[in-house]
């Protein structure tokens, strides 16, 4: 087994609801918005593991909590098997470095009165990494080639204005990886993005992780980018984990009602008329409401009494493949 | 007679650095209860060619030449007035960001029925029951009518704006990346939706989308574009399995398929077209890897290769140039 870079264990993070004047005065109890629900995974040296949802699932939320972005409730986060701790300050500066995160949108993400060679050395900045000005600019200009952009001093002193989305993309990731880091967050990457430069952006994520063994967390609403790219899939709901194996094992032999219920419809180039697109009735329900037993279990047509009863514990039914379900992997104590 | 026939559409922008020709000669039909898929990268020109379709661009916008004949009458030479009298009863759109385009200050059931008495000599009462039956057909609950649009997911926002966009019975509905915002359980409801609804209504249906992958299931013919122009129109069948442009080979192989081999694809490489700058030639030229002499010197012809198929380009007029 390769050794870990990412270890969570049992994250749950919870968001508290504003609670209205007339509630607080009867002192009702606090509303909260389970955002992540206990989710235990970890991610290896060099691995991709894709993190695929609807939206709402959680899935950008566990990329933040594994990165400190925001408040963990409950659960430990481990970091090249170190517990991360947000309060040590000589540890977190280190931790931010070595962890990264790629956001959805390019436009957004890069400030628009910066130079992209500002925007690109700002870590080294702040860091104090370099002595002086042409060691900066050298540094950025190889980060700019690494992510593709060659000559890297023809962007040197542009705007993001100037540039193209696929290529804000790839200051973004310029930006990202100038650290060095073992393990990137890249929350939904190229969605934004048209089909054409969208591979451009995979093949570079896929090309830093040969070279440099790096860590990705990939998160998407794409399962068929998710298999493309990844190793290993863990399907979200509701702030759990439903599924969790290896790409091809997820796709073509997934056994949670709700993981078939999204390769089904999962749209593929090509002409699949004889297919019938079978959609799950209703939405995702709001994270805000209790739910007792299975979190899927109100849209699940195979759902059974005990799974209002009993929420279902991962349970790994193949080599690396867990699944949390009565169904198909029933606890011990349904067999009995 | 065809629902609707395009013959030959331009449609320029005038901004200050000159004409954009973002529409550049498109011509296409749309047969009763048919449905088109227009795929293309961004700034292909789909959108463009839709709110022209609609009379709906904006004021930099000109339909420059061409026909748009919606049975046999040309929307392209009426006047605004014209148009306004029959707008949303001929051709109506559902726009990509659903969420932004309802008032959140109005409630859901007065939005559609005001499209309604706008466009319609009812009574209040009238449309109000006809609210509550559209509503109903895209699988809202009529009660939810005195809902505001806060209150209602993206999904059933976007219903809603299907549910405004057939409020007039339309003759055509155009979907501007209809399920773009929206998740894939939710894309697929939706799709599932239009398809009934048209086919029940026997409404003409054209899909504008950049995702290739969605339009085997929901269209029965695909047009592809590139720089303002239709590279590529057939079947489903003729573009999936008989593809012959080679930006449409591409544009295929950039979606993953997990029965095929899981490498990355190539994508395509260079810049898409200035479309300021128009060559002579083939627009695709500079980025196909098949490209010969004449590509870029020459504009290739439309050639009919099949029974619906049609493609533009040297390759398929035989022996290529010249000819």
């Amino acid at each position: 087994m390769c050794e870990d870079i990412v270890k969570v264990n049992r994250l749950k993070v919870y968001y508290d609801l504003k609670n209205t004047f007339t509630s607080n005065l009867l002192s009702k109890k606090k509303k909260q918005i389970r955002a992540v629900d206990d989710v235990c995974l970890t991610i290896g040296k060099g691995e991709i593991l894709s993190l695929v949802g609807e939206s709402g699932s959680g899935k950008t939320t566990t990329g933040k909590a594994i990165l400190q972005l925001t408040k963990i409730t409950e659960g430990e986060i481990f970091f090249k098997g170190e517990p991360v701790n947000p309060r040590e300050k000589a540890y977190m500066k280190d931790f931010r470095q070595k962890a990264q995160m790629i956001f959805q949108d390019p436009y957004q993400a890069l400030n628009p009165r910066n130079l992209v060679l500002d925007i690109i050395a700002e870590p080294l900045d702040v860091n104090r990494l370099v002595s002086s000005a042409k060691e900066r600019e050298e540094r950025v200009i190889l980060a700019l080639e690494q992510a593709g952009m060659s000559p890297g001093r023809d962007y040197l002193y542009r705007y993001p204005h100037e540039l193209s989305g696929g290529q804000r993309q790839r200051v973004v990731i310029a930006g990202a990886v100038i650290m060095n880091p073992d393990f990137i967050v890249a929350d939904e990457p190229v969605s934004m993005l048209d089909a054409s430069v969208r591979t451009g952006i995979l093949k570079l994520m896929v090309k830093f992780r040969e070279e440099r063994e790096l860590a990705y967390l990939f998160i998407t609403h794409d399962l068929s980018l998710a298999w493309l790219i990844s190793d290993r899939i863990a399907i979200m709901y509701l702030g759990t984990i439903l599924e969790l194996g290896k790409a091809d094992e997820i796709i073509k032999r997934g056994l949670h009602p709700y993981t078939q219920a999204l390769t089904r419809i999962m749209p593929m180039p090509g002409v699949n008329l004889e297919r019938e697109r079978v959609t799950l009735p209703g939405e995702i329900p709001s994270a805000a409401e209790e739910i007792t037993g299975c979190r899927f279990r109100a849209r699940c047509d195979k759902a059974m009494p005990l799974c209002g009863e009993l929420r279902p514990a991962m349970r790994e039914v193949g080599p690396g493949h867990f699944v949390a379900c009565h169904l198909c992997a029933p606890t011990l104590t349904a067999l009995e | 007679m065809k629902l609707l026939e395009v013959e030959n559409l331009s449609t320029w922008f005038h901004t200050s650095k000159g004409d954009l020709k973002a529409v550049n000669g498109v011509s296409f039909d749309l047969d009763y209860g048919e449905a088109l898929g227009m795929v293309g990268e961004s700034g292909s020109g789909k959108t463009t060619c839709a709110l022209s379709i609609a009379r709906l661009l904006p004021k930099e916008g000109e339909v420059t030449g061409g026909r748009i004949l919606l049975e046999g009458v040309d929307l392209a030479s009426m006047t605004e007035e014209e148009i306004r009298k029959r707008r949303w009863k001929d051709v109506s759109i559902i726009f990509q960001g659903a969420m932004n385009a309802l008032n959140p200050v109005m409630k859901v059931g007065d939005q559609i029925a005001e499209a309604i008495l706008l466009h319609d000599k009812t009574s209040r009462e009238e449309a109000r029951r006809r609210t509550a039956e559209i509503l109903e057909m895209v699988e809202i609950p009529a009660v939810r009518a005195g809902n505001y649009p806060h209150e209602f997911s993206g999904g059933m926002k976007q219903r809603t704006m299907i549910a405004m966009a057939l409020a007039c019975n339309p003759k055509i509905v155009i979907g501007d990346e209809p399920t773009t915002a929206l998740d894939v359980m939710v894309q697929a409801q939706i799709l599932n939706l239009l398809e009934k609804i048209r086919r029940e209504y026997r409404m003409g249906f054209i899909l504008i989308t950049h995702d290739l992958s969605i339009l085997g299931e929901t269209c029965d013919r695909i047009a592809v574009m590139y720089a303002g122009k239709i590279v590529e129109m057939g079947t489903v069948k003729d573009i999936f399995e008989k593809t012959a442009h080679p930006y449409t080979q591409k544009l295929i192989s950039c979606f993953p398929n997990i029965w095929g081999g899981k490498t990355i694809p190539e994508g395509i490489s260079g810049a898409p077209t200035n479309m300021l700058a128009l060559s002579p030639g083939c627009s695709f030229a500079p980025r196909c890897d098949r490209r010969r002499g004449c590509c870029e010197a020459e504009e290739p012809r439309v050639v009919q290769i099949g029974e619906k198929h049609f493609v533009t380009c040297h390759e398929a007029s035989g022996g290529g140039c010249g000819v």
